[in-house]
């Protein structure tokens, strides 16, 4: 044995081997193959100069640890190398230290120094591979450096090395359970981390160190749910199972009225339904008699984070894991309202087509779950149908499941199922559809009497197990009403002859003692009989027949006297305790003597008192209590370090603990914020009003369960959250936090005297926000949104001037109706800038100017209406005042030659398309050049690329020859410069055409502040950017030329700016709203850098071309 | 979370062993071969144990084991998940999992195994992230190796793992730029005796093999998307993209990978490509049976079924079979009583028939049950449902890529009863 297998691990390692006199040579392996030469060998080459005998000997060390072979004498000669310069070789050595460093103590502690060196590499990725290492070495000496080493690396810059941090804090602690407090200090630190690598690491330490401080994860609650579609798969499994058991911890249970009703207990739910009234009078003031009024109406109103909960793990469900799969539907299982439970049932259904041990966890669950909510999985029920080749073990559970989703209604079907596995040869199948057939028939009276006399069929069954199992079952079946029955028990009766089964033939024994009356001439016979092979019987035979001949005595003491006498004879001197027991039991009972106690009197109402029929129930019945998915659930028995599932509370804690207060935010939300903003935001979601905070936020609307409910603080808080979101461009950044955080000083300190008020505006403004962006999608008119938030900027900034802005306040008041918010494409002067912004601010903007309290609470009630009905109007306005300065290019669509006499030119006219905002205007001018009249101008058979859509021109009925008409169609380019493929039809020909659009046109203009611009620019980094240096052509090196060309080429909009270098322009696209930065740097003699950034790469793209174009030339 | 790994072979050997936290002897197994003694059959085996101090959680993969040892609560699923995704990796790196390849690359597997788990938590298991720190072996690497003593591990570090793409690694270059996508659509069905559809689905999946340079970014669309019912996707596949607009929007993993998995909504009637007219009788007397199986074309769009083939399991009293087919051949397994009838093409023209005796053991019952029927069967070029791509479009890189879709149909768990 020692001989080969130290052959094999000679080759197991020796692939590569660099010096053949120690690799190859038989003597090292084959010959000399005591451990003792081996192991010297292999010390000799870890000792040598080379790495390649390093790696050689390391890998025969690593393949005798994964063999199980023990290694550890080598560790002097192993630990030598923890620094070797090797990456392959360090590995190696990492694994083996981290193998046998808890059997050698002393020695390990020489590698520790290396590692500590390797903390503070400037490599991230050096810096956790050391702690992870570090962390690993089960040595209790190095516990406080290993806490330090963790606190350290907690607050990296990297996140790669804070999850590695998270890594370790399970691993001290299961080293030394003394440093939880630490160790808790930094699972509060990093559970407020932002980005998606840390989150699933910190839960895990988390669930691990401290499940029980569910504190911890109120302030993070929100960020964990928004995270959660982001996170790796792992971590996405502990995140929903912890935050499964928060949410019954902090949530009201959604089924509370059902549940209710059920119990009939109307008093409880008065109850319920006051106190949430008194919760809510507490947080909303304000409010209280709008909420009143729905609480009345509805006593129970989901707190708005369980439903952020529900709804941001619900397309988990579309996970290729199983893992992510099932723990999205115990969630669902223990936390949904009723009405929405039912679409896991489809997603589980899906992994039963998974490997089989999948299938088998997954059932086992489905078959908890059926017993409480059978209506889910009915539609599937064909989905559980059995095939012959399934393993036995996923037979007897999809078995399971039909049995619980029997009805009235299916009941058939599922027994012609039934009948079919019955004839199959794996022999434990047959019986488990045996008792399944008896659960359905008890649960469904109807089929009871089917049920029945197909299993007395069964008991003519060749297999001795099939008819075992029937008769079990039978007798249980037929407790439930004996006297219709008899002849059944009759045939039972005989039975009793061939049939060896113990449990069975105790059972027709029970049955034929229980209703002996039934057969009064069979009974003695089969007492007979069994007290005849009494000695022979397995014990609970013999049980029964002692019961048998006890009951046989009391009713019919002539015939059987002497019978049970043998009997109780022989059972006396049986070796089975029990059964000498009840023999002594049953005698003093029956057998009256002058000591028989006064219990003989009643024998008879003892043995054969009425007993209730047996309830058939599924194994699965109360397994609920435990949590769905987990171990303990699928052993059904509580495993080690299970956390209970808590009951739903019976009044929620109150919610505000979630909200989070902005001085946290402004502390670490900026740098971090935009950094995972920027890594995250093209898997996120593809347009930017998704993304994360935008999401909590809108969550908070959700909560206003009307317009604006919810604490004051909270929408604060949260407001400026979205705020920063949007905010941080890279430059500026710091800048900005400063200002930020001068701006809140000065802000509050004006606030003071109106503290209620602030918070309630930074709330409505927040709701603004929400409802602008959504109105943004649907309308898109021009995107107010953006000037919105460059006025509160702009505002904010200049409070200096806020008397002024007072009176601008009042001046715009006046003429709020008749003026449409003029948005020149250039603004020449930074005044004028500021009026127009400060205009803007008060079409839909009173928060940031306080003193103008009066009129803010004026506003605030009709804030959404007014803000509607602005956007609205803007729409149908804007167009004139943006009207491009430029010429507009004409194309043509249809030449007079081919067109026979009719031709068409089109030009984007940049105006927006009414009817549909997502379309670009093409304004088609048709001249009939021809001699006779052209009728029935119209459009036919469009082909479009996906996605695409078109809004035809209305017919023209006549055009007369000579004469010239204009049309107006909109194309919706879906953003893309495919073409648009038609038919041009008159009464007499049609004309194949397409329209094909330069990309400059897929855009709408956008007004920007120069300080948004740099925001917006440094979100839209990375691939999103695309540099290009160009050389001016000679005609245009001023600054008007620049501006002139580039609004030709793309329908943007100028956005101011400070330095005279650069030119900038903003736009969206028309589609989706992507944003178009562009940016024009010029240089000395004519040079001059292009800059687009896009969230669109290929529009980018294009759109560089084009500029290039049209700025070279 | 996973405490220690053991892999065991058919025979109950313990071949690797691999701890997370502090050793676990490996007597532990000991409770597993005990139920495996009594299971019999390896699929049989519970994949979840209970042991005085430990749970084991087990899969079965390429007839080998793969037996976890945990000590505290944790999703069962988590765990087997996680096993399947280690044992995917293998098929991955060395072309099969198997006992013999394992033991080939052991150092190497040691090293994926330390890499995947972190104190029993996983750390890196997309295959992308793992092929940059430990490279899979090929020929000619290991010949360059031998001779310049290089290793096969990366010696770049992981770089993939800070991506925001994870599953795919940076700076990726080919000369031929290719995208392939297969749609491959699997048929569940369980016919009755009289051939009527008891149950039928269609399950697919897109398989895609996307070798492109750079960080190209896809959409793939379909004609009918509508189609689908549920699907389940990689993580790459932007979900909200999905949800608003229907089409697959990814920057791909490089290399293979599963895309996306659906099943076709259950208000289409599932077309059956291939109908059995079939006549199994055991003879109470003089112990054989007859047996006469005819298969033909019913719905396949035209396109020819290739790769028919036809698994019977017989009951144990059939001693052997004596049959004469018209098309292909078959063979009777003694031992496992298993009939195999290989046809491969399926002439309409020429039904294809297999017919004759069967006979059994000398005085043994007859069976009750005739054996069910397994069916097998291919059709390339056709997506039984009806599903079609409509076209794939990559941003992000300047290339023209090669592009090609693929389309098959299998019989999945087809069986006819009889």
């Amino acid at each position: 044995m020692s001989a080969s297998s130290a052959f094999n691990d000679e080759k197991g390692g020796s692939s590569s081997v660099g010096e053949p006199e120690y690799g190859h040579d038989p003597a090292s392996g084959g010959i000399f193959s005591s451990d003792y030469k081996r192991h010297d060998d292999l010390k000799e080459m870890l000792d040598s100069n080379k790495d390649s005998l390093k790696l050689e000997a390391m890998k025969r060390i690593v393949a005798m640890i994964a063999r199980g072979k023990n290694a550890s004498d080598l560790f002097p000669a192993v630990v030598k190398n923890v620094a070797c310069k090797n990456i392959e070789v360090k590995k190696l050595v990492y694994v083996y230290l981290v193998r046998y460093a808890e059997e050698q103590q002393d020695l390990a502690l020489l590698s520790i120094s290396t590692f500590q060196r390797g903390l503070k590499d400037p490599n991230q990725l050096i810096r956790a591979s050391a702690l992870r290492v570090l962390s690993s070495i089960r040595v209790t000496i190095i516990v406080p450096i290993m806490m330090l080493a963790i606190k350290e690396a907690a607050s990296d810059m990297s996140p790669y090395v804070r999850k590695t941090a998270a890594h370790a804090i399970p691993k001290l602690y299961s080293l030394d359970p003394e440093q939880k407090d630490q160790l808790i200090e930094v699972i509060e630190k990093l559970l407020a981390d932002k980005t998606t690598l840390v989150a699933g690491s910190v839960v895990m330490a988390f669930e691990e160190v401290c499940p029980e401080r569910i504190d911890l994860i109120h302030k993070n609650y929100r960020k964990l749910c928004n995270l959660l579609i982001d996170v790796e798969e792992w971590g996405q499994v502990v995140i929903i199972n912890m935050l499964t058991r928060y949410a019954r911890t902090q949530f009201l249970n959604p089924n509370i009225n059902e549940s209710l009703l059920e119990e009939g207990g109307g008093g409880e739910k008065t109850f319920y339904g006051s106190d949430e009234d008194e919760d809510e009078d507490e947080e909303e003031k304000e409010k209280k008699a709008e909420v009143a009024a729905m609480a009345k109406r509805k006593p129970y109103v989901m707190d708005p984070d369980h439903r952020l909960l529900l709804r941001n793990t619900k397309p988990l469900l579309q996970s290729r894991n199983a893992a992510v799969v099932m723990a999205v539907a115990q969630l669902y299982f223990h936390l949904a309202p009723k009405a929405e439970v039912g679409v896991i049932a489809k997603a589980l259904v899906r992994l039963l087509r998974s490997h089989s041990e999948v299938q088998y966890v997954v059932l086992q669950n489905v078959a908890t779950m059926t017993i409480k909510r059978r209506g889910m999985f009915e539609p599937y029920l064909k989905s559980f149908y059995i095939r012959s080749t399934d393993p036995t073990q996923i037979k007897v559970l999809k078995l399971e499941v039909l049995t619980n989703l029997a009805n009235e209604t299916n009941i058939s079907t599922i027994l012609r199922e039934f009948q079919t596995y019955i004839k199959s040869m794996d022999k434990d199948f047959v019986a488990a559809t045996i008792q399944a057939i008896g659960r359905c028939a008890t649960n469904i009276g109807e089929v009871r009497d089917t049920c029945l006399n197909g299993l007395v069929q069964l008991l003519s069954n060749r297999d001795e197990l099939v008819v075992a199992e029937s008769v079990v079952v039978i007798k249980k079946l037929l407790q439930m009403q004996p006297e219709k029955h008899s002849d059944i028990i009759k045939h039972m009766a005989k039975l009793t002859d061939n049939i060896q089964v113990p449990m069975a033939r105790a059972s027709i024994l029970w049955l034929i003692g229980e209703y002996c009356e039934h057969v009064p001439k069979i009974a003695p016979d089969v007492l007979r009989k069994m007290a005849k092979s009494f000695t022979n019987e397995e014990d609970i035979v013999k049980l029964q027949i002692i019961n048998l001949a006890a009951k046989l005595y009391l009713t019919n003491s002539k015939q059987t006297k002497l019978l049970t006498q043998y009997v109780l004879n022989l059972a006396k001197y049986d070796q089975n305790y029990d059964i000498r027991d009840r023999a002594r039991f049953i005698r003093q009972l029956i057998v009256p003597t002058e000591k028989s106690g006064a219990l003989s009197k009643y024998a008879k109402k003892l043995f054969l008192a009425l007993k209730p029929a047996p309830v058939l129930e599924s194994p699965f019945k109360d397994r609920d209590h435990f949590q769905l998915g987990s171990l303990s659930h699928l052993l059904n028995a509580k495993a080690g370090g299970y956390q209970e599932l808590p009951d739903w509370p019976e009044a929620a804690p109150d919610p505000s603990v979630r909200n989070v207060e902005v001085p946290e935010w402004t502390k670490c939300s900026s740098r971090e914020k935009r950094k995972e903003k920027k890594v995250e935001k093209p898997f996120y979601s593809d347009s930017e009003g998704e993304s994360g905070p935008t999401e909590s936020a809108d969550s908070e609307s959700d909560s206003a369960s009307g317009s604006e409910s919810g604490s004051g603080s909270e929408e604060s808080g949260s407001g400026s959250e979205s705020e920063e979101s949007e905010e941080g461009s890279e430059s500026e950044e710091e800048e900005e936090e400063e200002e930020e955080k001068d701006k809140k000083k000065k802000k509050k300190e004006l606030k003071k005297p109106v503290p209620e008020t602030e918070s309630e505006q930074s709330s409505e403004e927040e709701d603004r926000k929400i409802k602008r962006k959504s109105k943004q999608r649907k309308s898109d008119s021009e995107s107010e949104s953006d000037e919105d938030e460059e006025s509160e900027s702009e505002s904010s900034q200049s409070e200096s001037e806020d008397s002024e802005s007072e009176i601008e306040v009042k001046k715009k008041k006046k003429t709020a109706e008749m003026k449409p918010p003029s948005k020149p494409v250039k603004k020449e002067t930074k005044k004028e800038k500021k009026e127009m912004s400060l205009l803007d601010l008060d079409d839909f903007e009173p928060a940031p100017s306080p003193q103008v309290t009066p009129v803010n609470t004026f506003l605030s009630n009709s804030l959404v209406t007014d803000l509607e009905g602005l956007s609205l109007s803007d729409s149908v306005l804007s167009p004139a005042t943006i009207a491009p300065s430029s010429v507009l290019k004409n194309y043509e669509l249809l030449h007079r030659i081919t067109g026979e006499g009719l031709s068409v030119e089109y030009c984007f006219s940049r105006q927006p398309f009414s009817p549909d905002a997502n379309m670009v205007a093409v304004q088609m001018q048709f001249t009939n050049s021809a001699t006779s009249d052209t009728k029935n101008l119209h459009m036919e058979d469009v082909k479009l690329q996906s996605g695409m859509r078109v809004k035809e021109f209305p017919e023209i009925e006549l055009l007369s020859a000579g004469e010239t008409a204009m049309a107006v169609m909109g194309i919706d380019f879906c953003d893309s410069t495919q073409a648009a493929n038609f038919q041009l039809c008159t009464h007499t020909r049609k004309f194949f055409v397409s329209i094909q659009p330069p990309v400059g046109e897929l855009m709408r203009p956008i007004f920007l502040t120069e300080n948004e611009f740099k925001k917006e620019q440094g979100q839209l980094m990375g691939m999103n950017e695309i540099t290009e240096k160009l050389t001016l052509d000679a005609k245009c090196r001023n600054e008007h030329a620049i501006v002139q060309r580039v609004t030709t080429a793309a329908n943007l909009s100028r956005v101011p700016c400070g330095s005279d270098k650069e030119c900038r322009f903003a736009g969206r696209t028309v589609t989706s709203s992507s944003l178009v930065l562009v940016t024009v740097a010029t240089k000395e003699e004519g040079a001059a850098q292009l800059t687009v950034n896009c969230e669109k790469m290929v529009i980018g793209t294009m759109l560089v071309k084009d500029i290039l174009l049209a700025l070279t030339q | 979370m996973i405490h220690s790994l053991f892999l065991i072979n058919h025979s109950g050997d313990i071949f690797l062993e691999k701890h997370w936290k502090s050793v676990i002897s490996r007597s532990v197994c000991d409770y597993f071969f005990e139920v495996k003694e009594k299971a019999v059959d390896p699929e049989n085996v519970p994949p979840v144990l209970q042991t005085p101090h430990h749970y084991l959680i087990s899969i079965y993969r390429g007839k080998l084991f793969f037996l976890s040892v945990v000590q505290t609560e944790v999703p069962p699923l988590f765990v087997i998940e996680f096993l399947h995704r280690v044992a995917d990796t293998f098929q991955d790196y060395f072309g099969e999992c198997s006992e013999g390849v394992i033991k080939d690359n052991l150092v190497t597997v040691y090293e994926l195994l330390e890499e995947m788990l972190d104190n029993g938590f996983p750390l890196a298991t997309e295959s992308n992230v793992l092929k940059e720190m430990i490279r899979p072996p090929n020929i000619l690497r290991s010949v360059v190796n031998t001779l310049t003593g290089g290793s096969n591990v990366g010696d770049t570090l992981p770089t993939g793992q800070l991506s925001n793409v994870p599953w795919r690694r940076a700076g990726v270059k080919y000369t031929n730029n290719e995208a392939y996508f297969d749609v491959v659509e699997e048929i569940d069905a369980i016919l009755d005796k009289s051939g009527t559809t008891v149950f039928a689905e269609i399950q697919g999946v897109v398989e895609a093999c996307v070798r492109l340079t750079g960080m190209p970014d896809l959409t793939l669309s379909f004609m009918n998307p509508r189609l689908l019912d549920d699907m389940s996707f990689h993580p790459c596949v932007r979900f909200k993209r999905w949800e608003s607009e229907r089409v697959l929007s990814f920057i791909p993993p490089d290399g293979n990978f599963t895309l996306m998995t659906y099943h076709v909504s259950s208000q289409n009637l599932v077309a059956i490509p291939v109908y059995v007219k079939q006549n199994i009788n055991f003879f109470e007397t003089g112990s054989c049976g007859r047996l006469d199986i005819t298969i033909g074309p019913k719905q396949n769009m035209g396109k020819t079924v290739e790769g028919l083939m036809v698994t019977i399991h017989m009951p144990k009293v059939v001693l052997s079979a004596n049959l004469t087919a018209t098309q292909g051949n078959y063979t009777y397994d003694l031992t496992t009583k298993v009939l195999v009838w290989d046809i491969g093409k399926l002439n309409p023209q020429k039904l294809p028939n297999l017919r004759g005796s069967l006979s059994m053991q000398a005085g043994a019952p007859k069976p009750e049950e005739n054996p069910s029927l397994n069916i097998d069967l291919k059709i390339q070029q056709l997506a039984i449902s009806g599903l079609k791509v409509s076209r794939l479009d990559m941003y992000g890189e300047k290339y023209k890529p090669f592009k090609g879709v693929k389309y098959l149909t299998k019989a999945g768990k087809f069986q006819v009863r009889t």
